[in-house]
């Protein structure tokens, strides 16, 4: 047999099916709820329905005589358990951190912060008994809208912090007032960013367990983030970091709202000290809703400088960003981690942007999936669309004059990004095939001229994002307390098996079967011979854990990396077993040989053996084979595409319905274009949830009333449509793998597409905005009314300001 | 305390259970069924769907003592020695991320198939409504179905 009849097939750029599948299909998971211990006992927490109160009084000592009952405390009964929650990143030297205790101790702040913990024989007892706590609160006004909050003399969510700005943030790139000066339109809008509850499929949930004499612990949490976790609750909770091992284990989907650090974990881990009993807390969902971070919930003021003949010179952005109640582990950053965006794919001269952060009595806000990009890309592709309805220039025309050119990469952005690669001309062109976008124009135009009740509206959204967060030292400079390297660990088993531990941290993007795929590439080995180790702290030590596109382009290259350096350990080994010098052994498809003596080989497995028996070892080689490499990444990766969006409109009734959708994305390589396609299918669905059907809403007393699935409409299998995807692949020349990170993209682009579309069947009739979600009702409105669709939240609710806040009720004006 | 007898994936059990107690934690708490996960609390995600009888239902809107001397068929329990081919094309079609939701969604898709064994797209988005997935845009999901009807998948 030859070598080249031996050579297996690469894996990397294959449909590979998954290898976390078979136990997720036929129900042999192990989710966080599912972790049951001998002498579990179970926690419920009272959560307060007043928006702002003081406690004037928490009694639990009735619960405690209840049958099943066995502890009740309310929040100042633990202040010798827990501190307070942390924030991560300081954002400005301005950034007020107010405190944040798992449970409340004298106020309490928003409609879902807890107030009492009851500790029970089972989830039944707990529950019931919640019903005994006896809390006297003593209402406060509550702040809800982000001006009103502003303005001065209103109620503080925080006396002590003495103002409800939380932060402001100003940076300017070049002169934007001198393109103001020079420009010929200065076309201003706002636009809003509704508040969104993120909806994993897995509610939250937590499980500890006191070992070793109830001196550690092993934490199972729901969490994106097990590394993070381990080193917050041991700052937290005062246990020494390497007393505790987080297990995150099958996890139900994150898209950022279990990036966090939460209450539960601390309470449970507390309690687990404090009672030396398993202790177990599950979110129903209703309580999720309340007690599980929000997103987006930012008001966008922008303003283009453009010439008439439509370039655009400057971009200003104001921001205005609810925080919540309190701040959890990202809040204050995830607006600013969008802010180099909003200048997207365009050759802006000059970027002024501000953001101002601003506390109210709602769920804290936190990452998103996409986490300040879909925010950004929506704005400025909303506006892109809006600047062309005003100069009377077709949208893609207007795009076309003022986008970085294929050939104009390496660029260097207005805000001193330096995108790596890129076509955008490539992919819409693609985009526009597939479309069949002038036949849809075409058609478009006759049901204009015939007043056809069903218009048709054509929505573009050419987006960029960065993604593989984050080069340590800027994330440093920045000020977040963490780097953003990831860590690999390469071995090989004495049978010969690659085992892989690496620090992301999946919950359903399929990193077993994406890093399997790269590693048996490197190592010349069967994708079914690696098994991946991830999402425990005791089995692997490092890591930062998954979000923000990171996890193929930072834990990727760390994969690839630590492959190749085991390789290189490896080559030394099969020199010495083949008597032959290192330089001249070369190693191709899992098999070393002597340049110029075929015969003379050594399997990599062969080589693993012999390193397990380590009875003849070379100089610099170990027993067991094994390496570890990082990837701190220099820079960002920027995945860019163009999706189009077909609606249809029905004018008599508002119904908006997605008749087409198309999408040409560019993440540079691909490892598993089936998990690719996935990620971007998703994600799009996201993205148009957010454009037609998602919305968090308050009362004006400040009650989620979308406080469960009833009342919030996460998009069922009729309310989508199917996708027709697509790739132009321009590698990124940041990583050695040409990747560039797809788990955001396609909610990060689509909302813009579907919104954009919307708008663009109704312009005529004289609208010029609807706001989120594009419901029947607002788009009926806006059809009879003009503008933007009248109040953005439904009738009596202030989710921002209602009808109340004259600037953020209705539409924006040219 | 109700005594209640049932089949659970072909194995019969009796326990005493408190009359309140929906069918979805009886089967996770007692009967070690865990595949079967709860994902709301308004029987609107679907999360928990068995079969009942022959016939998809979703376990927490049903009590235990409901399904008194009734048939039960958990994720765990459909494939008959190799997987139910419903299964096979979860997996082949990528139908499938997190997989919270799915075995609910692999219980009500072999239900859908019982009444509509060559559904059309519509059909197959209509006949899951009563099931979310945060995950895959359903896109997957339809095309998943899809595959089991033309394998004959019942």
């Amino acid at each position: 047999m030859t070598a080249t009849e031996e050579r297996q097939a690469p894996a990397v750029g294959q449909p590979l099916r998954r290898k976390e599948d078979a136990r997720l299909v036929t129900g042999r998971t192990r989710w966080t709820d599912s972790v049951s211990l001998p002498g579990t006992l179970h926690v419920a927490l009272l959560r307060s329905p007043m928006a702002h109160a003081r406690l004037t009084r928490v009694d639990v000592s009735a619960v405690r005589e209840l049958p099943g009952v066995v502890a009740a405390f309310s929040g100042t009964d633990l202040v010798d358990d827990f501190g307070g929650l942390p924030t991560a990143w300081t954002v400005s030297e301005d950034l007020k951190t107010p405190s944040h205790f798992p449970v409340a101790r004298d106020a309490v702040r928003y409609v879902g912060d807890a107030v009492a913990v009851v500790v029970a024989r089972d989830r039944y007892a707990a529950i019931d008994a919640l019903e005994a706590v006896e809390v006297d609160y003593e209402p406060l006004p509550v702040v809800l809208d982000m001006e009103q909050a502003m303005a001065a003399g209103s109620q503080l969510v925080h006396d002590d912090i003495g103002t409800n700005v939380c932060f402001t943030f100003h940076e300017e790139h070049g002169d934007y007032e001198a393109s103001k000066a020079r420009a010929d339109v200065v076309f201003t809008r706002r636009y809003v960013q509704q508040r969104l509850i993120p909806n994993a499929m897995e509610p939250r949930s937590v499980v500890v367990d006191p070992t070793g004499g109830a001196d550690s612990f092993t934490i199972w949490s729901a969490t994106q983030v097990p590394h993070f976790v381990r080193i917050f609750m041991s700052l937290v909770c005062g246990v020494p970091e390497h007393k505790i091992r987080v297990i995150a284990p099958d996890v139900g989907g994150g898209f950022g709202s279990k990036l966090d650090i939460y209450a539960e974990e601390a309470i449970c881990l507390g309690l687990a000290r404090r009672l030396g009993r398993p202790i177990k807390w599950t979110a129903s969902r209703s309580e999720d809703y309340q007690a599980t971070i929000h997103g987006r919930d930012v008001i966008q003021d922008v303003e283009i400088a453009a010439t008439s003949d439509g370039t655009m010179l400057g971009l200003r952005v104001d921001l205005l960003s609810d925080m919540g109640a309190y701040l959890q582990l990202l809040t204050p950053s995830i607006p600013l981690l969008g802010r180099y965006m909003y200048p997207a794919i365009y050759k802006f001269e000059t970027h002024s942007f501000h953001c101002t952060g601003v506390f109210t009595n709602k769920t804290p806000t936190d990452a998103y999936r996409g986490a300040g990009r879909p925010e950004a890309t929506y704005a400025i592709e909303r506006a892109v669309d809006d600047l062309a309805a005003h100069l009377g220039v077709e949208p893609l025309e207007l795009r076309r004059r003022n986008w970085i050119g294929h050939d104009e990469f390496p660029y260097t952005t207005v805000c001193g990004l330096e995108y790596d690669s890129g076509d955008y001309e490539a992919a819409t062109e693609k985009a526009l095939e597939l479309f069949g976008y002038d036949a849809l124009r075409a058609e478009q135009a006759k049901r204009r001229e015939s007043s056809d009740p069903v218009q048709l509206g054509i929505g573009i959204s050419t987006y960029t994002e960065m993604c593989g967060l984050a080069p340590s030292r800027w994330l440093g400079e920045k000020g977040y307390v963490a780097g953003g390297w990831e860590r690999a660990t390469v071995r090989m088993t004495p049978l010969g098996k690659a085992e892989v531990v690496v620090g992301t941290s999946p919950h359903g993007q399929g990193h077993v079967t994406t890093f399997s795929q790269i590693t048996a590439d490197a190592l010349g080995v069967p994708f079914e011979d690696v098994e991946v180790i991830v999402n425990d702290t005791a089995a692997v030590p490092w890591g930062l854990d998954t979000y923000g596109s990171r996890s193929l382009v930072v834990g990727g290259t760390a994969v690839r990396r630590a492959s190749e350096t085991m390789v290189e350990k490896a080559k030394l080994l099969a020199a010495h077993l083949l008597e032959a010098d290192p330089s001249d052994v070369e190693f191709d498809a899992g098999t070393f040989r002597v340049k110029g003596t075929p015969s003379a080989t050594k399997t990599i497995q062969e080589v693993a053996f012999a390193s397990f028996t380590a009875h003849t070892m070379a100089e610099g080689s170990d027993a067991i084979l094994t390496a570890d490499n990082l990837m701190d990444p220099e820079t960002f990766s920027y995945p860019h595409g163009t999706h189009l969006c077909a609606v249809e409109v029905d004018t008599e009734t508002g119904m908006a319905k997605i008749r087409t959708y198309v999408c040409v994305d560019d993440v540079g390589n691909v490892v598993n274009p089936m998990i690719v396609e996935g990620q971007v299918h998703g994600g799009v669905a996201q993205g148009i949830a957010q454009a037609l059907y998602e919305e968090a809403v308050y009362d004006d007393e400040g009650n989620l009333v979308t406080g469960s699935m009833v009342d919030y409409l996460v998009p069922a299998p009729p309310d989508l449509p199917s996708f027709e995807t697509s790739r132009t692949e321009t590698p990124s020349t940041t990583n050695p793998l040409g990747v560039k990170g797809v788990g955001e993209a396609g909610t990060i682009a689509s909302t813009p597409a579907v919104v954009n579309a919307v708008v663009d069947a109704l312009r005529h009739l004289g609208v010029d905005d609807v706001r989120m979600p594009c419901t029947p009702e607002r788009i009926w409105r806006a059809i009879h009314e003009g503008g933007g669709g009248g109040t953005p939240a439904a009738e009596g609710t202030v989710a921002y300001g209602g009808e109340s806040t004259a600037t953020t009720a209705g539409g924006g004006q040219a | 305390m109700v005594q209640i007898t049932v089949t659970i994936d072909g194995e019969r059990r009796v326990d005493d259970v408190e009359a309140r107690v929906l069918l979805v934690h009886y089967l996770r708490d007692t009967a070690g069924k865990v595949g079967t996960p709860v994902g709301c609390d308004t029987s609107n995600c679907g999360t928990c769907t068995v079969h009942l009888d022959g016939r998809s239902v979703k376990s927490c809107s049903v009590l235990a003592v409901q399904a008194d001397g009734s048939e039960i068929t958990t994720i765990e329990g459909l494939a008959n020695g190799e997987w139910h081919p419903m299964q096979t094309a979860f997996k082949e079609c990528h139908a499938l991320q997190c997989g919270y939701c799915t075995p609910g969604m692999i219980m009500a898709a072999v239900d859908l198939l019982d009444h509509n064994p060559n559904p059309d797209e519509q059909e197959i988005r209509d006949g899951l409504e009563g099931n979310l997935c945060r995950c895959t845009g359903y896109h997957n999901i339809v095309k998943a179905v899809q595959m089991a009807a033309e394998g004959g998948a019942r």
